[in-house]
């Protein structure tokens, strides 16, 4: 797996672990699927641990947990399929300030959604990563440089750009 | 019009570039073809049955004249020597080559335009009326709205990979001419009880193979609301809408499956998380794109053109085409001219490299410089002062582009069918050329009046046959080409469906089906009803009856033959 954040290729702090007993065997920060997390919690009161979820996550089922938790890793089944980007703007409306992931075989050309919508990194498959190395994801996010659309992203869209130089003028 | 600032200009010189390095990292690998195809349909083109297809954005139906002279420069050096206009107010170009689009699409953004969102499941080109700032039953003009939602959701970054396609369409008048009913999102502009302007929001209609009408989601959304409302429906969708089968990813699928009350209650519940402030434009930027929409600066006229009646007194031809073609726009001593690009036996919605140069200075010099596409494959000159109108036709005529048909039997919305499209089961071209030659006489087209038909050759319904008041759609049964017939359908305010007249018929035997079903019309029909009008009275039985007797005629004859 690589992992790729906007200014390039980190390590990952977290082990993946799918059960609980997996889990509690693991040394150091974890990752583990939401069904598990309750429990995970109760055996490792404070212990630092991301849950991992599909992007088609009612968001209910995932807020009791934002308190408890550094990561938020959102399974993407393919590429195309958009959920899991209406899935981090909830988290991130909910005021969760860990780390959020997309996992799964998405594309360079997405890094600038993902990271707009409010990701932190992509977790990448090694076949995606060979084909489509880290430099390709930095090039992509920046080839466009403005946005139209107010409240994503960090800087202001060309919306409020254009009213800040008018009132400037 | 819109005219872009420099933020525009960069975002699609922009887009032009990443485009361009799309191709190229497919090239060299990076991109499987997989990958790459949602990515260049996301910026208009298409793999189709002989050829590379580009659709270029027509935002809400508007161009001008410079745009239409690069169009036709494409068409000559790249394509043809044609471009085809759409039923979404786009234009397509049926032949040019995977290496020469970066340059056209460079070519477009010199003169304002792009492929951004033509295709792919993202929002698509936003359509609306294309008697816009024109009409006089118009609460609001709906393109300071359109342009907005162009940028708004240009490279939307949450809504780019939706379910399927989505397209919008406003309108700002009374009589619906943007078929809101049957788009993902049917925006109207109203006033409530205290007079502020607003809109009105329908959700969840569309053609296709699952034709569906829209349900109103909500009576009233206060104008500057809109793209908060926008984004909760595209978040809800985004969420929620089915990815396990793209024949039901539609946003009408699942406010359908939903049910209209629930679909209702989760966009107001999502409405209600958002912090509508951070995410609605500006007042002052609503009002700097409505300022680029801002009515021309007319003459003052009398109403009645001397000039333009006694021209029409000595010149029947001229007389013909005003009745028919021409629309009544709120300013005294101007109207609105439809252009049909519908001669008989010409292509619906072709125009040549040479017509589109023709009407370019036409437009210019006599329209203030700008023009319409309509979603019926025609154009519409907005501003034409009635003393001008002699000229106008004389001009217009020269480039064969005077057809006294706007509305008529025989200016029929086609998709390109079998003659082009990849999707297609049965041509469709030659089937509205078929029927244009058989309804060629004036007198009868007159004597029958307003009739649109539509003809879509597959399930996909790029033709709107749902909503023809007479509808033909083209599939293959046993190898063969086989033309369902609908009537009553309707995109208007009235919007409905067409109902099936009975089985499919040959091609051949269309024309004569349709002369049929006109029969049945002008026997059925009350003092000066239109088609429309009659069946909504009557229903289809007396067309079914007529159908079914000419399927019976058609039967004796063959059996003759043998």
């Amino acid at each position: 797996m690589t992992l790729i954040r906007e200014d390039g290729a980190v390590e990952d702090r977290f082990t993946r672990a799918d059960t609980i007993d997996a889990a509690l065997a693991v040394d150091g920060p974890v990752l583990i699927p939401l069904a598990i997390a309750d429990e995970f919690a109760k055996a490792r009161p404070g212990a630092e641990f991301g849950v991992s979820l599909p992007g088609s996550t009612p968001i209910e089922d995932v807020k009791p947990q934002l308190g408890k938790i550094a990561l938020v890793a959102i399974e993407f089944p393919a590429f195309a399929d958009g959920r899991g980007f209406s899935l981090a703007k909830k988290i991130a409306r909910e005021g969760f300030s860990g780390t959020l992931r997309a996992s799964g075989p998405l594309i360079a050309d997405e890094f600038a959604d993902a990271l707009a919508c409010g990701f932190t990194e992509v977790e990448l498959p090694e076949t995606m990563a060979n084909r489509q190395p880290v430099q390709q994801w930095l090039a992509a996010k920046d080839t466009m440089t403005e946005h139209y659309q107010s409240g994503y992203g960090r800087g202001p869209s060309i919306l409020q750009k254009r009213l800040a130089a008018r009132k400037g003028a | 019009m819109y005219r872009y600032d420099e933020f525009d200009e960069r975002f699609v010189r922009e887009r032009v570039a990443q485009f361009r390095g799309q191709v190229e990292r497919r090239l060299d690998g990076s991109l499987s073809e997989d990958e790459f195809k949602p990515l260049r349909l996301k910026n208009g083109l298409y793999l189709q049955l002989h050829a590379y297809m580009l659709r270029i954005a027509v935002p809400y139906g508007t161009l001008n004249s410079a745009q239409l002279r690069m169009l036709a420069h494409i068409a000559e050096t790249y394509d043809k020597g044609y471009g085809h206009f759409t039923t979404r107010q786009n234009l397509q170009f049926n032949w040019p080559k995977l290496k020469d689009v970066p340059t056209i699409l460079e070519l477009l953004a010199d003169v304002e335009m792009h492929c951004i969102q033509t295709s792919g499941n993202c929002i698509r080109n936003v359509t609306s009326d294309q008697f816009a700032g024109v009409a006089r039953d118009e609460v609001e003009d709906p393109r300071p709205t359109a342009e907005l939602i162009r940028q708004w959701s240009s490279l939307h970054p949450e809504f780019v990979w939706l379910p399927r396609k989505f397209k919008i369409a406003v309108t700002g008048a009374e009589h619906d001419r943007a078929a809101i009913m049957v788009h993902d999102i049917g925006l109207k502009l109203k006033r409530n009880d205290q007079g502020a302007v607003g809109y009105e929001v329908i959700v969840g209609g569309g053609l296709g193979r699952t034709p569906m009408i829209g349900k109103v989601v909500r009576e009233f959304l206060p104008k500057d609301e809109l793209l908060a409302y926008l984004e909760a429906v595209m978040r809800v969708y985004n969420s929620e809408g089915r990815r396990d089968n793209k024949f039901k990813a539609r946003v009408k699928i699942l406010v359908h499956e939903t049910g209209e009350e629930e679909f209702r209650a989760r966009v107001e519940e999502e409405y209600a998380k958002l912090d509508g402030p951070t995410i609605n434009a500006p007042e002052e930027e609503v009002e700097r794109i409505a300022a680029y929409f801002a009515a021309p600066t007319y003459e003052a006229l009398p109403d009645v053109s001397q000039v333009l009646d006694q021209a029409r007194a000595i010149d029947p031809e001229l007389d013909r085409f005003v009745e028919q073609n021409s629309f009544e726009h709120k300013q005294p001593g101007y109207i609105a001219l439809t252009i049909a690009l519908k001669e008989i036996g010409a292509v619906p919605g072709d125009m040549s490299a040479d017509q589109m140069r023709a009407f370019a200075d036409i437009a210019e010099k006599y329209s203030f410089d700008e023009f319409r596409v309509t979603h019926s494959q025609n154009l519409v000159l907005p501003h034409v002062k009635k003393d001008d109108l002699p000229a106008v036709h004389a001009a217009l005529k020269a480039a064969g582009l005077a057809s006294a048909n706007a509305g008529l039997i025989t200016d029929i919305i086609a998709c390109p069918g079998l003659d082009y499209c990849a999707l297609a089961t049965a041509k469709s071209i030659p089937i509205a050329q078929a029927i244009a030659k058989t309804f060629a006489d004036q007198e009868r087209q007159k004597a029958i009046g307003e009739l649109p038909i539509k003809i879509s050759g597959c399930i996909n319904a790029c033709g709107h046959h749902h909503v023809g008041a007479i509808g033909i759609l083209g599939l293959e049964k046993g190898g063969r080409e086989n033309y369902q017939i609908t009537v009553g359908g309707d995109a208007t305010e009235h919007a409905a469906l067409g109902e099936r007249l009975g089985p499919g018929i040959d091609a051949e035997d269309v024309p004569a089906a349709i002369e049929a079903i006109v029969e049945t019309y002008l026997a059925e029909k009350q003092g000066s009803e239109s088609f429309i009008e009659t069946v909504r009275r009557t229903g289809p039985e007396p067309f079914k009856t007529g159908f079914t007797a000419f399927i019976e005629s058609r039967a004796v004859e063959s059996e003759a033959a043998e």
